[in-house]
C-alpha cells in the first residue's frame, strides 16, 4: 500500500469517528433510553434529533470541508504558493455576490434559489479565471487578476448589502456570509456532494499538471503536458470544488488554506499526491470545528466561518514563519 | 544531413523590445555550442524559441527538420530537454521525484530508476531521498540537470546552467553536458564565462543585439576583435596545458 492510500486511510477513519462523534453528541444529552429510540424508533423525537438534525449537519460539514481542502490544494498547486486558498482568485467572494443577490431580491425562499445563484457567481468567475489563465502563464499575475475579482465581488456585496431596503435581507445575508451548516439538512449534501464528485475528478485529471508546476511554468510549458488543458481543469475543479461549499455553506475561512499544509509533508510534498489528503483533512477539520462551534457553550451558536477564521488567522501566521524558515526566507 | 537544431533568420520582440534580429543557428548531433553574449544580447530568447516559449515574429525555429510550432507538446518534448535559468522549486520534495519529472509519460517505478540513473551521472547519489528545500544552491542545480537529463532527449537546451555556481559545480555541471553530447545529443548552452566556453564547446556562437556577430570554433568566435565590438574587452587568449586562458581588460 502506498503512502498516499496509508495516509487517505488513516484520515477516511477519523473523519468516520469525527461524525460518529458529532452524530452522537450535542448541546442536548441523551441518556440511554432516548439512544436506543434514537436507533431502533423512526417516531421517535431522539431519532429526528440524529438522523434529521445532527447527521446532515455533520455530513454538510464533511464534505463542505472536503471541497474547500481540496480547492485549497489545487489553488496552491496551480499558484506554487502555499499561502493561497480558494478565495484568493475571487471565486468565494463571486459565489457569496450570488447568493446575496439571490437573497435580496427575495430568493431566500424558494428552494434551492440562493444556492443556484451562488454557483451561477462561482461559475462566472471560474470561466472567467479558465479564459485568463489562456492569456497570463505567470501564477502572479493570475493572482493579481483575482485579488481584482475578489475586490470587485466584495464591494458589489457591500453595496447590495448597503442598498438593500429589507433590514431582515440584510440579516440573512450577513449571517449567510458569516459561514455556517446550522440547519442543513439531506438536500443541501445532495447539492453540494456531486458538484464536489465533479470537482474531485477534474482535480484527479489536473495531478499531473499541479506536480510539474513545481518547478515552473517554463519547465511545465516544455514537459510535454498539455498544461494549458490542466491548468483548465484546475481551475475548473476550484471553482466548482469552492462554489459548491459557498452555495451551502456561506463563506468559510482557513480551512482550504490549512488542510494542505497538514498533509503536505506526509506527501512529501507531492502536489498530486496531496489532493486527496487535503481532501479528507479539510473534511476532519470542519466537522471537528463545527462540533466545537456548537459545544461552545454561548448564548447564541457561534458561526462556523467565525470560529474557523478565528483559529485558522493565528495558523496563517505560523504557516507563514514555518515556509520562511523552511526555504530560509 | 540536417542539423537536428536549426533556426533561420529569426525575428523576435519581447516588451517592444526587438531580441533576435535575424539569427541564425545550427547544432549538430554530438555538439556542444555555446551561446554567449552580454546581458540582453539574445540568448535566452534563441534558446526559448527552440522550445516554444517564444513565439518568432519573422524566421523559423526547427527541431529535427520540423518547424517548433508545428510539434505538439509531448513530440516536442520528445525531440528537445530544456534546463531555464530558474532553480526555484516550490515545494520541498525528494530530490529523485524531482529528476523524476524529466519523464512525466513514464510508468511511476521506470521514472523512478530513471531518474536515480540520471542523479548518479550528476554525482547527486547520496541526494536521492533529501528533500530539495534542505539542498545547497549547487545541490539543487545538480538536482534539476539530473531532471533535464532523465528526459533522454536527443537534443538539449540550457539556459546558464553555471549562473551562481562554485568552480567546483561549474565544472561537473558543463562536463555532464559535454558527456551528453558525445553521446551523439546536440547540445545548446548559454554562458558567460568565456573560458568556459572555449574550454567546453565545439563551437561558440556569439551573440550581440538579437544578431548572431560570430558563429565558429571558439578561438575563431573569441578572437580580439570580436571581445572588443561585443564585449568591450581588451583580450587575448593563452594556450595553456589545461586549456586556453582569457587574459583580458575592460576596453579603454
Amino acid at each position: 500500500m502506498s503512502r498516499t492510500v496509508r495516509l487517505c486511510v488513516r484520515l477516511g477513519l477519523l473523519c468516520t469517528a469525527a461524525v460518529a462523534t458529532a452524530v452522537l453528541f450535542g448541546e442536548t444529552g441523551f441518556d440511554r433510553a432516548q439512544y436506543a429510540a434514537a436507533f431502533g424508533d423512526p417516531s421517535s423525537g431522539p431519532w429526528d434529533v440524529l438522523w434529521q438534525v445532527r447527521a446532515p449537519r455533520a455530513v454538510c460539514a464533511l464534505v463542505v470541508g472536503a471541497a474547500l481542502g481540496l480547492a485549497g490544494a489545487v489553488m496552491q498547486g496551480l499558484l506554487r504558493n502555499p499561502l493561497a486558498d480558494p478565495g484568493v482568485l475571487g471565486v468565494s467572494a463571486t459565489a457569496a455576490l450570488g447568493a446575496a443577490l439571490a437573497i435580496v431580491l427575495g430568493g431566500a425562499g424558494v428552494g434551492g434559489l440562493v444556492e443556484m445563484s451562488a454557483l451561477a457567481g462561482a461559475a462566472v468567475a471560474g470561466g472567467v479565471l479558465v479564459a485568463a489563465a489562456g492569456l497570463m502563464r505567470a501564477p502572479e499575475a493570475l493572482i493579481l487578476f483575482g485579488v481584482a475579482l475578489s475586490s470587485f465581488a466584495g464591494a458589489a456585496t457591500a453595496l447590495i448589502f448597503n442598498l438593500s431596503p429589507s433590514p431582515i435581507a440584510q440579516a440573512e445575508v450577513m449571517a449567510w456570509l458569516l459561514g455556517s451548516v446550522q440547519n442543513r439538512s439531506w438536500v443541501d449534501v445532495a447539492w453540494v456532494a456531486p458538484a464536489l464528485a465533479i470537482a474531485a475528478v477534474f482535480a484527479a485529471l489536473s495531478a499531473r499538471g499541479l506536480r510539474m508546476l513545481t518547478l515552473g511554468d517554463e519547465t511545465a510549458a516544455t514537459s510535454g503536458l498539455s498544461m494549458g488543458r490542466l491548468r483548465g481543469f484546475a481551475l475548473i475543479a476550484a471553482a466548482l470544488a469552492t462554489g459548491a461549499a459557498v452555495a451551502v455553506a456561506g463563506v468559510i475561512g482557513f480551512v482550504g488554506l490549512a488542510a494542505p499544509h497538514l498533509v503536505r509533508a506526509a506527501v512529501r510534498g507531492d502536489a498530486g499526491r496531496i489532493l486527496a489528503p487535503s481532501a479528507l483533512a479539510g473534511g476532519l477539520i470542519l466537522v471537528v470545528a463545527d462540533l466545537a462551534a456548537r459545544l461552545t457553550p454561548t448564548d447564541q451558536e457561534l458561526k462556523l466561518g467565525v470560529f474557523t477564521a478565528l483559529i485558522g488567522a493565528p495558523l496563517f501566521a505560523l504557516i507563514a514563519w514555518r515556509a520562511a524558515r523552511e526555504w530560509r526566507l | 544531413m540536417i542539423a537536428p537544431l536549426t533556426m533561420w533568420d529569426a525575428e523576435a520582440t519581447l516588451g517592444g523590445r526587438k531580441v533576435l534580429d535575424g539569427a541564425d543557428v545550427q547544432v549538430e548531433r554530438g555538439r556542444l555550442v555555446a551561446l554567449v553574449g552580454p546581458n540582453g544580447a539574445g540568448k535566452s530568447s534563441l534558446i526559448k524559441a527552440f522550445v516554444g516559449l517564444l513565439a518568432l515574429d519573422g524566421g523559423v525555429a526547427r527541431l529535427n527538420g520540423d518547424d517548433v510550432t508545428t510539434l505538439s507538446p509531448r513530440e516536442r518534448a520528445r525531440r528537445v530537454a530544456y534546463l531555464p535559468q530558474e532553480r526555484r522549486i516550490a515545494w520541498n520534495l525528494p530530490a529523485v521525484e524531482v529528476a523524476a519529472l524529466g519523464a512525466p509519460f513514464l510508468a511511476g517505478p521506470e521514472a523512478l530508476a530513471r531518474a536515480k540513473r540520471a542523479l548518479a551521472e550528476v554525482g547527486g547519489a547520496h541526494l536521492v531521498d533529501r528533500g530539495v528545500a534542505e539542498m545547497s544552491g549547487g545541490e539543487r542545480a545538480r538536482v534539476l540537470l539530473a531532471r533535464a537529463l532523465t528526459t533522454d532527449a536527443p537534443m538539449l537546451l540550457a539556459d546558464e546552467p553555471i549562473a551562481g555556481l562554485d568552480p567546483d559545480a561549474q565544472r561537473l555541471v558543463l562536463e555532464r553536458l559535454r558527456g551528453r553530447a558525445d553521446g551523439g545529443a546536440a547540445v545548446l548552452v548559454s554562458l558567460h564565462d568565456l573560458a568556459l566556453a572555449a574550454a567546453f564547446a565545439d563551437q561558440v556562437v556569439v551573440m550581440h543585439q538579437g544578431q548572431v556577430a560570430a558563429a565558429a570554433p571558439p578561438m575563431e568566435a573569441l578572437e580580439p576583435g570580436v571581445l572588443r565590438s561585443v564585449f568591450g574587452l581588451d583580450g587575448r587568449w593563452v594556450e595553456t596545458p589545461d586549456g586556453p586562458l582569457l587574459a583580458a581588460r575592460r576596453a579603454q
